[in-house]
């Protein structure tokens, strides 16, 4: 039941000259608007589509909690059905936020609770999530479907628990690498016996024992279940009689697979998988072992998406089981494939757009030697449609770099992670300025860039001259002045979210930027050379940004900062803790 | 100089850290010269500082190392030596998963479920200690910080175990905090006397001091015992302990190695 809307006749009459269609009708054609970019657009037409789009939105996303309050989305959106919000820092991820630094969902929900009582959909990510929160979510939300937590903390599977006991009509139940206290895998069992809406389920990254049975009786009578990623704890005979009740799923984690079979196991395991040919998502084999993976060819006939990084391959597995994937579009892997299994994605992998190398040793080489510039290579030479990468390694050159983009020139996505901070071109001994020269110069639709190796300002006045398109830049151990920040603040036309970490840029840099933090969604420094000074002149200078300081307990001197700033309209938080200082 | 006999690489006492590689012997603290043999290689460290080995004298590099070094040391001085807090950009959840992946072909250890680290989809990653609660359930957040304190030195530090996913890095970053304070490391840095030791001394007991840690019941043990996942749960603070005060601490010493038994107990 929607709220009444309020009759505007004497503004809606100009409008409607304009508009050629009465309100209703304008709200019926803008609900078909999906993307919030979109609808953002569209606010902005006139008044009255302003009004229009805000009447008909049912989902929005937020991508800092902070940049808004509650109070003032429920006031424009009155019909929300999704919120999706993102809340601390990216590089929080990386331990580089303190604990208790904010992003509490609290807050919202009580306005949520208040407001849209209606309210079906959170997406979260990177944000605090209390016990209490889920709880409060699960009484006060009787439509409620779907929860979905990456990368959250703050609570422990009783809160799960109360989700599964009171969320009659869920549909998704989605928790991915949270910081969650896993006391025990009793929540699975605490959706009642004739609950059956679950659509989605991925409780792979928890790690407690959940009751098997309980399981087993959801899979069956969940008709409609879809997406199915099952945690560690599960083993291969268990994930036989999941599939053989689920063979309509989409998308697959298995549980461990490592176990010992006997034929019969084996051959039924194969059956099960061969009995789900709808699956084009693989993901979890965790600690696989070469033995068992032929169980799934046939389900990989349809696979645009494998996810392997919980499976530590060697080249020859790999390859192997990408012979059974003709369609794989995304692939994930651990770096233990080396470069040979990097060129047998490259033949066997024509339609791939996505990859993703992780290091199964970060910190010893010795264990694992991982990806060079070669497998690199060899994927840009066999996968021309290739637009994301994200590759962790421990060389690289410049010319490797301009070969691969000059194959692919439509990366969307670059995110190149050489291990070692300040590594140079290992063949030339050279900074790496001329491979992010050639990526952005060649790859004009880029829009996000994580840069690594040694670099000097060259590679910022690069990225300042020619990514037009950039939205997103990662920084880190790069750069030899201001001058880098400033040639990136400078361009860019498109930047939103710049996060720099162990670079010497100082005030200068950060205020070279006065004129851009407002069309940007945030910037983060730290262990860099600004001091409190630089941000003190900031926030004078623009009372719309939140410039936010925290001391920087690994700085040697004490004199270092983390600096977060970013464009609000909602003032100074309220819920900063005492390490946090808002200038 | 050479160091002193005892420098088995065969007789190595595989001290249990979890990514599965062997400490590799070396002399007490004083004799610290070649470094495990690491110098000649530069180990890739987690954030290995740039040493002397990445500017060879070619006139490119020296070009690229002037335009480097000229510049002062901006960012990223870590206190705690070759350890660089969230680098290289992984999540801290992925990393426990990773610690379980090293450990998952070796027959020997005893990985119990609950241990095992989360697995899944995620690029860079977020961690957490697979955080087992208190008795009472109370919600038990990541470790964060702990205390250090060494025997002889008065003031303590702190060290942030979530930076760590093994042993051996703690162990070499605590080396780096209470050993080489003099040392400083920026993103330039050509450190002459850098050690790239792959093994630390206070974990394998070859030192005058050993590592020890105060677990929630408020007993003081010996590091290295229980898998890195469990010692979390557990830790409350630490202590570099001297040798000689090692009374009554569980046994660990059950190699055979000259070096122990030259050791008082």
């Amino acid at each position: 039941m929607d709220p009444k809307k309020p009759r505007d006749s004497a503004e809606s009459e100009s409008a409607r000259g304009a508009a050629q269609f009465p309100d209703e009708v304008l709200e019926r054609v803008l609900s078909l608007l999906a993307s919030h970019k979109d609808r953002s657009a569209v606010s902005l037409v006139s008044k009255a589509w302003y009004h229009a789009e805000r009447w008909s939105r049912r989902r929005v996303f937020i991508g800092n909690c902070y940049s808004v309050t509650p109070e003032i989305v429920a006031r424009r959106f009155p019909n929300i059905r999704s919120v999706t919000l993102k809340g601390k820092p990216r590089f929080s991820d990386f331990n580089l936020v303190p604990q208790n630094w904010g992003a509490d969902i609290r807050s919202w929900l009580a306005v949520f609770a208040d407001r849209y009582p209606f309210l079906e959909e959170l997406r979260l990510k990177r944000m605090t999530v209390t016990d209490e929160s889920l709880k409060f979510l699960a009484l006060k939300f009787q439509n409620f479907r779907a929860l979905s937590l990456l990368s959250c903390d703050g609570f422990s599977t009783n809160g799960l628990a109360a989700i599964a006991t009171r969320c009659r009509n869920l549909t998704e139940l989605d928790i991915q690498e949270n910081g969650i206290d896993d006391i025990s895998g009793d929540w699975l069992s605490c959706f009642p016996e004739n609950f059956t809406s679950l659509e989605v389920l991925n409780f792979a990254s928890l790690s407690s024992d959940v009751e098997f049975d309980a399981l087993e009786r959801l899979v069956s009578r969940c008709n409609s279940l879809k997406v199915l990623k099952v945690n560690r704890t599960i083993t291969l005979d268990q994930l036989q009689r999941l599939l053989v009740r689920a063979p309509r799923l989409t998308e697959l984690g298995t549980g461990s697979f490592l176990q010992e079979l006997n034929a019969h196991q084996y051959s039924e395991l194969e059956r099960a998988f061969g009995g789900c040919k709808n699956l084009h998502t693989l993901s979890g084999l965790c600690e696989a072992m070469a033995l068992y993976l032929p169980v799934l060819y046939p389900a990989c006939a349809n696979l645009t998406f494998l996810n392997l990084n919980d499976a530590a391959l060697q080249h020859e597995e790999l390859a192997k089981l990408l012979l059974h994937c003709p369609c794989l579009q995304r692939l994930w892997v651990l770096d233990t494939v080396g470069d040979d299994g990097l060129e047998a994605v490259a033949l066997n992998c024509p339609w791939l757009e996505e990859l993703r190398v992780f290091p199964a040793n970060p910190f010893d080489e010795e264990v694992n030697h991982g990806v060079s510039e070669s497998g690199f290579l060899a994927v840009s030479y066999g996968c021309r449609r290739l637009h994301y990468v994200l590759y962790f390694c421990r060389q690289m050159t410049n010319a490797a770099v301009a070969t691969i983009v000059q194959n692919c020139p439509d990366f969307t996505h670059f995110r190149l992670c050489i291990m070692n901070p300040g590594q140079p071109d290992y063949v030339t001994n050279e900074p790496m300025d001329e491979a992010f020269g050639a990526v952005v110069k060649t790859c004009t639709k880029l829009q996000r860039l994580a840069v690594s190796g040694l670099l000097t300002d060259l590679t910022f006045e690069y990225i300042g001259r020619y990514a037009k398109n950039l939205e997103t830049l990662s920084v880190a151990f790069a750069g030899s002045s201001d001058w880098a920040m400033q040639c990136v603040l400078g361009g860019c036309p498109k930047l939103r979210k710049l996060e720099i970490r162990d670079c010497p840029f100082g005030n200068a840099a950060l205020l070279s930027g006065l004129e851009k933090y407002e069309s940007m969604r945030s910037l983060w420094m730290s262990a860099c050379k600004v001091t409190m000074n630089g941000c003190e002149v900031l926030a004078r200078e623009r009372p719309r940004l939140n410039v936010e300081v925290m001391k920087d307990e690994e700085s040697s001197d004490g004199q270092q900062y983390k600096v977060y700033v970013y464009r609000t309209v909602a003032g100074p938080r309220r819920d900063a803790p005492p390490f946090v200082l808002t200038l | 100089m050479e160091p002193p006999p005892a420098r088995g690489r065969d007789s190595a006492a595989p001290k249990l850290d979890t990514a599965g590689e062997e400490a590799e012997l070396e002399l007490g603290l004083g004799l610290s010269v070649g470094g495990g043999g690491g110098g000649e290689r530069a180990g890739a460290k987690r954030g290995r500082i740039l040493t002397a080995r990445d500017f060879p004298s070619s006139v490119g590099t020296k070009r690229a190392a002037d335009e480097a070094v000229s510049q002062e040391p901006g960012g990223g001085s870590p206190t705690s030596g070759s350890q660089v807090v969230g680098w290289p950009p992984i999540r801290a959840y992925r990393m426990n998963s990773l610690v379980n992946l090293a450990k998952a072909p070796r027959a020997e250890d005893d990985i119990s479920p609950n241990e095992k680290g989360k697995s899944k989809d995620g690029s860079e990653d977020k961690t957490r200690t697979s955080g087992k609660s208190d008795v009472d359930g109370r919600e038990q957040k990541h470790i964060g910080f702990v205390k250090v304190n060494m025997d002889g030195i008065p003031i303590g530090r702190k060290v942030d175990l979530n930076a760590h996913a093994c042993y051996e890095t703690l162990a070499q970053a605590l080396e780096d905090m209470f050993f080489r304070p003099a040392k400083t490391v920026d993103l330039t840095g050509v450190e002459e006397n850098r050690q790239v030791k792959k093994s630390s001394k206070l974990l394998n007991g070859c030192s005058e001091f050993v590592l020890t840690y105060e677990d929630k019941e408020g007993d003081w043990m010996l590091i290295g015992d229980v898998p890195w996942g469990m010692f979390l749960t557990a830790v409350k603070r630490l202590r570099i302990m001297r040798t000689s005060e090692v009374n009554g601490i569980a046994p660990r010493f059950q190699q055979t190695s000259e070096r122990q038994m030259r050791k008082p107990i």
